[in-house]
């Protein structure tokens, strides 16, 4: 196909925001309309290209390539199965966030669907991009429109949280451009396919994989680095924490994919008990943390670096089920993190609080919204029947075929995930009503419904048929692992 | 016979700045029209400079070199003067210092400078360095009722003159071990074992670094941003960079050719401390003048290291940071011009609250030029350091890309805590309405460049990449 695909829902977004900017329509509706149209647009374009995606084909596909700086850099794009997903899952996303801020940003609306859509052409552009210093472009410029998102409509401590945000991630990914720079002088090229071809010499690989481990693990994030992501969740407003939640943190399970262990398998399985220990602690530790939050948006927050842990958990395994359901993991987070972020938003915008003590027995005045509440809270521990389940699953089987330990871990996981998920139903959904103004709440408004009702139909739906997704995953983790152990295979044959 | 066309732009510069000070002195309230000729001259010496041969000739006993380099460094220091000139007119006139001798010091001292990328001998380059500061000195103090703006040019007066000393001191000493000033007789002179010589070269260094306020010869560099107009700190910040930068580039790479292990631990440590100090010592700053001073210390620190690998590639990296450099700061000072609270121009920080709300476009070149300066993709800042990045790492100094990575990290503090105080706190003064459509046009090209230059980042390595390969 001739036709540029990629780059053209890579940039739709950006022109639509550049629309916006120029033209300058007088009332906030044309805006909403246009950012709406410019999203949906992109999602279907999405769609399409998830569409006439060849599932068997082992390689990239509808590739790109441009001369951008000359005689090295590349402007490559293309997709794998790996990708097409996240692609598909930005595009979805991003509409939701569009509709669901409408209601909840009062001031500057208009910068701030410029913002999400910007964003969003980053977002794809990191899921898209095949040379190493494009996806760096992509990936430290999303920095911008969510510093901005935080700071400017967040809560209290949204300066804070901006500067925490923006502070840490920087210094993760600097050390990354480093490492590229120096894959760039070891192998002469940034093309991430011709790296896979030559090959880093191992005595650099450890080395590499760690500069690169620091931006992602600063990113996903993982213990002990994940101190920006309550802070980041709880001042950022309800769109860009969903956002933050279902896309921003993938890009790093991507990264890990992609390059960590596409391009350094050595270093990836020389690292492997540092990954492990390290997902374990996330898991534990951060669900313990979880069960002691008041607020509803930092337990979510915290449930979310323990879910990101079975990521990297099952990302590590190298085996078919981890690694397929770490991916799977991440689609699922992806709906049902932006679901409760929603929920939670719904909470907020009537009672302007977040804090669990001052809710009790919603279920009695918001019934159609509790019904949702509970299938994502559900959702979220992992119950069969939900996307939660086949991700979580699949990655405690993969876990067991490599180390039994980990796997028992893991496993007490799922159990404290249930115990803080159940608790936050049980205190805010049920019991007794406790603060006056719940008996005076309205319940969820239809553009408020249409999305979770999609939301949680979707959750229910991949959870009873995961093929959906797996299969379009399959031969290119396949190929991943293939590669992955003939490159650990041929070395040990040089090495005798 | 020598062969005067090589240095025609330089007589003709030098005759038109003697009519047009004849116009100044005889004509009465001529700052508009020598403002005017000046501007005229500076375009048509552009152009002499661009149409001039680019094939590498030295006359006057070789003392005076002409080559893609100097002819590159010369359009770059006339772009920039101009732009800086273009900007800053209203704001001159507003600030009642829009005597005619303003714009007359301007190519006074890009005289000097012309003199001082294009010398082959100590001696013209020394020449040159003085016509260029005295210049300068007259500049900082050009607001002579303003106790700060005197106070700047007395200081950078003093220190300077010490600096020129020093290098003064050095010239004489590289003379007394090499037995000549022409640079090519010295190259072939010097060698490791020279070691007269190689002192020579600490002081030489030191006078230059005190030019470009490297690290530690900076003081004097918040304090003269300060105290003299900003139209005066813009050009400061900018153009006598470009020139000192081109020398100790020249230097690099003529006569201190073969002594490269000698050098350059020097100029690793000028840059690492430069990075270290540009990227701390601005944190505090309550003033924005003083805030670019560090910054564009610590902007200098990455230049340097790119010449510090002493590498042509290197080199290159350095003069492409150099472009984009100065493109930043006369996008960051122009924005200055457009700050008046209660019709005086304000310079504090804080006074920029919330202008996202009043002055919503000033507001948002102010985000992308810092965010540029920050170095964050995909603005052109970001390619800047990209580069040097590169030639450091290729040319294995590891050290100097850590450092200069996590100076990146701690400076991207302080230019997003102007970006805080602009877009997410509350409006607390109200600034005037200013319209300044020049002001205005010359922002506006710089943020268009910043923001634009990912689509095709390549185009100044085309450039400048050529001039180092012979």
């Amino acid at each position: 196909m001739n036709f540029p695909i990629l780059s053209s829902i890579i940039f739709l977004p950006l022109l639509g925001a550049l629309f916006i900017m120029i033209f300058k329509p007088k009332n906030n509706t044309g805006v909403v309309y246009i950012s709406l149209f410019t999203s949906i647009a992109n999602f279907f374009l999405s769609l399409f290209i998830w569409w006439s995606f060849d599932p068997l084909f082992d390689g990239f596909q509808f590739l790109e390539e441009k001369n951008w700086i000359s005689g090295f850099i590349k402007f490559k794009l293309g997709i794998d199965g790996i990708s097409v997903l996240f692609i598909v899952l930005t595009a979805f996303i991003a509409p939701i966030c569009i509709i669901s801020c409408v209601n909840s940003i009062k001031n500057r609306l208009r910068e701030f669907l410029i913002a999400i859509l910007i964003l969003e052409t980053f977002m794809i552009g990191v899921f898209c991009s095949l040379d190493l210093v494009i996806f760096y472009l992509f990936f430290e410029a999303g920095l911008i429109p969510m510093f901005l998102i935080i700071g400017i409509w967040g809560g209290k401590r949204r300066v804070y949280s901006a500067y925490k945000f923006f502070l840490y991630t920087l210094l993760g990914s600097v050390l990354m451009l480093v490492a590229i720079i120096a894959i760039y002088t070891l192998t002469g090229t940034t093309d991430v396919t011709q790296i896979y071809e030559i090959k880093i010499p191992i005595q650099y690989q450890n080395i590499l994989w760690l500069a690169f481990f620091s931006s992602f693990a600063v990113k996903l994030p993982m213990w002990p680095v994940h101190t920006w992501l309550p802070d980041a969740h709880v001042e950022a407003p309800t769109a860009g924490s969903v956002i933050l939640a279902a896309i921003l943190l993938k890009m790093a399970g991507y990264g890990f994919l992609r390059f960590s262990i596409g391009m350094f398998p050595h270093g990836s399985e020389y690292f492997t008990p540092l990954v492990f220990t390290l997902s374990l602690i996330a898991i534990l530790y951060t669900s313990l943390v979880a069960l002691m939050q008041d607020d509803m948006k930092k337990l979510i927050a915290y449930s979310s670096v323990a879910h990101m842990g079975y990521v990297t958990l099952g990302i590590f395994t190298f085996t078919k089920q981890g690694i397929e359901g770490g991916m799977f993991q991440m689609i699922s987070h992806g709906i049902i993190s932006a679901a409760l972020f929603l929920c939670v938003g719904v909470l907020y915008d009537r009672m302007q609080t977040r804090d669990i003590r001052s809710y009790g027995g919603v279920v009695n005045y918001l019934p159609k919204f509790s019904l949702i509440f509970i299938i994502f809270t559900l959702a979220s521990l992992g119950l069969p029947g939900t996307t939660g389940f086949i991700g979580e699953f699949l990655v405690l089987v993969g876990t067991f075929t490599k180390n039994y330990l980990a796997a028992v871990l893991a496993t007490f996981g799922v159990v404290l995930g249930a115990a803080y998920m159940l608790w936050l139903a049980k205190r805010v959904i049920f019991g007794k009503v406790t603060n006056e103004s719940v008996t005076k709440l309205t319940d969820v408004n239809k553009s408020e419904l249409a999305i979770l009702a999609i939301l949680a139909l979707l959750t229910i739906g991949l959870g009873f048929y995961p093929n959906l997704i797996l299969n379009t995953v399959d031969t290119s983790v396949n190929s991943l692992i293939s590669n992955y152990q003939n490159n650990l295979a041929s070395v040990e044959v040089n090495s005798r | 016979m020598t062969n005067l066309e090589v240095i025609f732009p330089e007589i003709f510069l030098t005759l038109s700045i003697f009519v047009v000070l004849m116009v100044g002195v005889f004509l009465k309230n001529t700052y508009s029209l020598v403002n005017k000729i000046c501007v005229l001259i500076i375009i048509c010496t552009g152009f002499l400079v661009f149409y001039s041969n680019e094939t590498l000739e030295k006359i006057f006993l070789d003392s005076f070199i002409r080559d893609k380099f100097s002819n590159f460094i010369k359009i770059l220091i006339l772009i920039s003067s101009l732009f800086v000139l273009f900007a800053s007119q209203n704001f001159i006139k507003d600030m009642k210092i829009s005597k005619f001798e303003y714009p007359i010091l301007v190519l006074l001292s890009i005289l000097g400078m012309f003199f001082m990328v294009s010398s082959n001998d100590l001696i013209l380059f020394y020449l040159g360095l003085e016509l260029q500061s005295l210049a300068l000195y007259i500049l900082a103090s050009i607001d002579r009722n303003n106790i700060k703006s005197t106070e700047s040019g007395m200081k950078y007066f003093v220190l300077s003159a010490l600096s020129s000393g020093l290098l003064l001191y050095g010239c004489s000493l590289l003379y007394g071990f090499t037995g000549s000033t022409n640079f090519d007789v010295i190259q072939m002179e010097l060698n490791s074992d020279n070691i007269g010589a190689l002192f020579s070269i600490v002081f030489i260094l030191v006078g230059l670094a005190f030019k470009v306020s490297a690290v530690p010869f900076h003081m004097w560099t918040p304090d003269v941003y300060e105290g003299s107009p900003t139209s005066v700190t813009n050009f400061f910040a900018v153009v006598p960079k470009i020139a000192g930068i081109a020398v100790i580039i020249r230097f690099m790479d003529i006569p201190f050719k073969n002594i490269l292990s000698e050098w350059q631990l020097i100029v690793i440590f000028l840059s690492i401390a430069s990075m270290i100090l540009g990227a701390v010592a601005a944190i505090g700053q309550q003033n924005i003048k003083r805030l670019l001073a560090y910054s564009s210390i610590g902007h200098i620190g990455y230049v340097l290291a790119g010449i510090a690998t002493g590498q042509q590639n290197g080199y290159a990296s350095s003069l492409v940071y150099l472009v984009i450099y100065v493109v930043m700061n006369i996008g960051a000072f122009s924005c200055l011009y457009l700050l008046k609270f209660n019709g005086s121009y304000t310079e504090k920080i804080n006074d920029l609250a919330g202008i996202s709300k009043s002055k919503p476009i000033l507001a948002f070149s102010f985000l992308i030029i810092f965010f540029s300066l920050a170095g964050i993709p995909p603005l052109g800042g970001f390619f800047a350091k990209f580069y040097v990045f590169i030639s450091v790492i290729k040319s294995e100094l590891y050290t100097l890309a850590v450092v200069g990575l996590v100076t990146t990290v701690i400076s991207a503090f302080y230019y997003l805590k102007v970006i805080k105080i602009i877009y997410f706190d509350e409006e607390q003064t109200k600034l005037d309405q200013i319209k300044n459509l020049q002001t205005s046009s010359i922002i506006f090209i710089s943020c268009l460049l910043l923001i634009s230059y990912f689509i095709y980042p390549s185009v100044l390595n085309n450039i400048i990449e050529p001039i180092f390969m012979n």
